[in-house]
């Protein structure tokens, strides 16, 4: 790890804009609300401890409503150049990507565009997950609008979903207090360049123009 | 760009998978019951209880959990009756003890097989302090201050309607209702009143329980009741 006195403004890249920055945390701050009341809902000491079952239920759905508005705002604001470009980011995978996935992570030399395909695939299943939550979760709340089969089989994928969610959330959590160079793009909105040339080589040659590697533009990276 | 939409193609399978789940997922829900809760009620760490397994969710509608100790606790059959009486937990252990294994069916879905209860026959109880012939029902009081329910008095009379003390055989702990709660095997676990305080014979009919007066059933029979067919227990 750097420290941001360390990083002069010329061995800077930006990663992510003001918007996009906003919009991380408002989810994160969502999200965390949505998993605080679904411990008080789910957990049997902690629900004892707590209780009020009915304004913890309320505070949970009225958040998980919320859910969709920040990605909404993200994506017809007059800010939504950059996010576009980092939903299409995402949501490809280019040859690189497919040999990590193939070889479930454990490929060498695998040259990373602006997202490792693990931040891609945590994206994808972030996005399908607060679908199915927001659907289950609705039918849950709204039963009485349909059949009785799909009250038990909402809460039942609901239930398994959360926790699902719970360890892949953990997970990005855990990366992130692993690379506090990649922390700071989403604190401060921008990597050293020095980060992005050796774990993101691909895209620092796009926003560079430089070889990550030189003489060897396809290579593997220059040893450290 | 170049490269595979593998990103909408992940979005689009958890799509999938959630409807499926919806659509089968009391049945997955009911199999995996059958198979895990075995397991389960061996396992002494308690970690599997934190999956949604054929576990009891503790529901309490009050800021927290009003708990009582056995030397404390008093439950009161009064209203129409020949004579108020107020047990001690003591009093109750002492009277003839019904024991049953039954389930408990929860009106959200949830389904605990095979529950060990045991308590007192709640028609003993009516009995003993003497409820006046051609009353309605009965009015129950829960010592949360909140929860309240209500039962006719042909539904308060049944075998299968006790207070219950025990929980597969130990004494139930506050999280579950103790030292003393309701058990309605025939109906929806709303019916089961926690924390069981009073019981009220009313003659003429008693004012609707908690969760009556938000929308449920007032006769709560399981399978017959709030639009659901569980299997009756």
């Amino acid at each position: 790890m750097t420290a941001q006195s360390e990083v002069p403004a010329r061995a800077r890249l930006e990663r992510f804009d003001g918007a996009e920055l906003a919009l991380h945390w408002v989810n994160a701050g969502l999200f965390a609300v949505l998993i605080a009341t679904a411990a008080i809902l789910y957990i049997g000491p902690l629900t004892a401890l707590v209780g009020r079952r009915e304004l913890i239920r309320y505070l949970h759905v009225v958040t998980g409503l919320a859910l969709p508005f920040p990605l909404i705002a993200a994506r017809l604001g007059p800010w939504r150049p950059a996010f576009v470009a980092d939903v299409r980011a995402l949501a490809r995978f280019d040859d690189d990507d497919r040999r990590w996935l193939r070889s479930l992570g454990r490929a060498k030399n695998v040259r990373m565009g602006k997202f490792h395909p693990g931040q891609k695939l945590n994206a994808a299943f972030t996005l399908g997950a607060i679908v199915v939550m927001l659907a289950t979760g609705a039918i849950m709340h709204w039963f009485d609008y349909f059949p009785v089969d799909w009250r038990t089989g909402a809460t039942f994928v609901h239930d398994w979903l959360a926790i699902t969610l719970a360890v892949v959330i953990l997970g990005h959590i855990k990366m992130a207090l692993s690379d506090g160079d990649a922390r700071r793009g989403m604190s401060q909105g921008w990597v050293p360049t020095i980060w992005a040339r050796r774990h993101r080589s691909k895209w620092y040659e796009e926003m560079t123009g430089h070889a990550a590697s030189p003489g060897r533009g396809g290579g593997p990276p220059a040893p450290d | 760009m170049e490269g595979k939409p593998v990103g909408r193609r992940v979005v689009l399978g958890m799509m999938g998978t959630g409807v499926a789940g919806i659509l089968f997922g009391s049945k997955a829900a009911d199999l995996l019951e059958r198979v895990v809760a075995p397991i389960a009620s061996r396992d002494g760490t308690g970690f599997l209880s934190l999956f949604p397994v054929g576990r009891f969710r503790i529901y309490t509608v009050t800021g927290r959990l009003h708990s009582r100790s056995d030397v404390d606790y008093r439950l009161t059959v009064n209203g129409a009756v020949d004579t108020p009486v107020t047990l001690t937990l003591d009093d109750l252990r002492a009277m003839p003890a019904t024991r049953m294994t039954k389930d408990f069916q929860c009106v959200t879905g949830w389904r605990v097989r095979d529950v060990k209860w045991t308590g007192v026959r709640l028609a003993d109880l009516l009995d003993k302090a003497g409820a006046k012939q051609g009353s309605w029902g009965v009015r129950l009081l829960s010592f949360d201050g909140v929860y309240t329910e209500t039962l006719t008095m042909d539904q308060a009379r049944r075998d299968d309607v006790i207070v219950a003390y025990e929980l597969h055989g130990k004494p139930v702990t506050a999280a579950h209702g103790g030292p003393a709660r309701l058990y309605v095997a025939p109906m929806y676990g709303y019916k089961s009143i926690k924390w069981l305080e009073t019981v009220e014979v009313s003659e003429t009919e008693a004012r609707a329980g908690y969760w009556e007066v938000r929308g449920y059933d007032t006769d709560a029979w399981i399978g017959k009741s709030n639009g659901r067919d569980d299997r009756p227990v």
